[in-house]
């Protein structure tokens, strides 16, 4: 599981530099450089999820 | 008052402003010694010459690493060449190779030497950033091991992206995005960096032991010398003064007359967050925690880093009191919700605190588009920094094992690593667990 999440993240940084690519206008630009941290922040969300659960299966 | 901005144009260095900035180098390693007795605090006492004898060799490896290889990748030194590929219309320079073991140091231009010798004070602290929060169960040759890897690739990496020129630097240019993405103080890649290792540290190393028991709450182990760590706090302010002015001039080409508001602003951000910290764990606790205030002086000091140089006073005192406000919380986040034995509290101090000043700085610019380059910036930090660093470490984990053994850990780092206390005339109390 924490490694699925930290495999997530760089799909995040990915997104962030494609709406540079992609979009010339500052707005969507900003909406899609945000879409990329907010997969960023969901793949950290899986990581530490999954390091407390190993650490809860390492305690049992 | 208008907000800083870094000039357009680079002059180039007069002998006054060498002279300045060499100074102010000379006296930036207060930070690396402040930080250096932080760690040592705020660890157990019967790991206290281990955990001082850390940070002095990672400061050693870092650096020898850094001037072997490192500093080749930074690109701060003229003679060699940057690999870029071309999307969207511009060209993305990801890698610089330049000269092995400092080729060219001698003959390169002023600015450049300093720059170099910024860049060593900035690689050093980075790699002794996550030595605290493995504290009291990371084995001192393993701390040493992750300093090379830190200073020969991984700061490197992010050096040039950001100081020497690499895509980072060039987002401006290329994409009209304010004036790249800016850090003049080094809360990318000397914070960010060490907080988002400490955390890969942690995961990799696990909890002490006795710190979170199958039942109840996690286990309250103190720092053991509260003054090591408060007075810790009063060098790195002295450190960090110094720091931020040759980091505006080398980073940002500030003009001399901006170097007083660069220390007011590093001042009241440090002073917004322990004044932010205190009374918030006045609140929570009933009483100030001494070393959760510490954590959050430095948190303003290290979201000083990333703005101190771009902001007014008054946003610079609104960034520190924010940094106050998060990061005790966050410290009881971490330890209690999150199950993350981190005992200096970098995680919390160095990478929340860089990521806040970072965004910050481009909240507050006046600059279009410099609140999406931070945010790129960001993005590239935890997106493909923090799984880099866990995987070299992870790596490196299984080659050199991390965890000092259960016995060591039970004697006490001192002990086992080196076969002496650094408190031979007093009792060391064992923990409640081991009985």
């Amino acid at each position: 599981m924490k490694y699925a999440g930290l495999l997530a993240m760089p799909a995040g940084f990915f997104l962030s530099i494609a709406a540079l690519i992609l979009f010339p206008a500052p707005v969507p630009r900003a909406a899609f450089v945000l879409c990329g941290l907010a997969v960023e922040g969901l793949g950290l969300a899986v990581a530490v999820r999954g390091h407390m659960v190993a650490r809860g299966g390492s305690q049992s | 008052m208008t907000p800083l901005l870094p000039s357009p144009a680079v002059q180039p260095m007069t002998e006054a402003v060498f002279s300045l900035t060499l100074a102010l180098l000379f006296l930036a390693p207060l930070v690396i010694a402040g930080i250096a007795l932080i760690n040592t605090g705020l660890g157990r006492s019967r790991s206290a010459a281990q955990a001082l004898l850390g940070n002095l060799a990672i400061l050693a490896v870092a650096a020898v690493a850094f001037a072997l290889v490192g500093a080749s990748l930074a690109g701060g030194l003229p003679g060699g060449r940057g690999l870029a590929f071309h999307a969207g219309g511009a060209a993305w320079e990801w890698l610089h190779v330049g000269p092995l073991m400092l080729g060219g140091l001698g003959s390169s231009p002023p600015q450049a030497q300093l720059g170099l010798l910024f860049e060593f004070l900035a690689v050093v602290l980075a790699a002794m950033l996550p030595w605290g929060s493995g504290a009291d169960r990371w084995r001192l040759s393993a701390g040493a091991a992750a300093a090379a890897v830190l200073a020969a690739i991984v700061f490197p990496l992010t050096a040039h992206w950001i100081w020497g020129g690499g895509w980072l630097a060039q987002l401006g240019i290329n994409f009209g995005l304010g004036a790249g993405f800016l850090d003049g103080g080094g809360a990318s890649t000397v914070h960010v960096l060490g907080g988002l290792s400490a955390l890969a540290v942690v995961w990799i190393v696990g909890p002490r032991k006795g710190k979170f028991p199958e039942v109840g709450l996690s286990t309250a182990l103190p720092g053991h010398n509260a003054v090591y760590v408060l007075f810790g706090c009063l060098l790195a302010l002295i450190g960090w003064l110094a720091w931020n002015a040759a980091g505006a001039i080398l980073w940002l080409h500030a003009p001399l007359t901006s170097l007083a508001v660069t220390a007011v602003n590093t001042l009241l951000s440090a002073s917004g967050a322990l004044a932010a910290t205190y009374a918030v764990t006045r609140i929570r606790f009933g009483k100030p925690d001494a070393s959760l205030c510490a954590n959050g002086w430095l948190a303003g000091l290290v979201t000083s880093s990333a703005c101190a140089g771009l902001v007014t006073p008054g946003q610079a005192l609104f960034i520190g009191l924010v940094a106050g406000i998060l990061t005790p919380l966050l410290v009881e986040l971490f330890e209690i919700a999150l199950s993350i034995d981190d005992p200096s509290g970098a995680i919390t101090v160095h990478a929340v605190g860089g990521l806040w000043g970072i965004l910050a700085a481009g909240i507050f610019a006046s600059q279009a588009g410099q609140l999406v380059a931070q945010l790129v910036g960001i993005a590239t930090l935890l997106g493909l920094m923090l799984p880099l660093i866990y995987l070299l470490f992870f790596l490196l984990d299984r080659v050199l094992p991390f965890r000092v053994d259960p016995d060591g850990e039970r004697l006490g780092m001192d002990l086992h690593e080196l076969g002496g206390g650094a408190y031979p005339e007093f009792v060391i109390h064992r923990d409640e667990s081991y009985r």
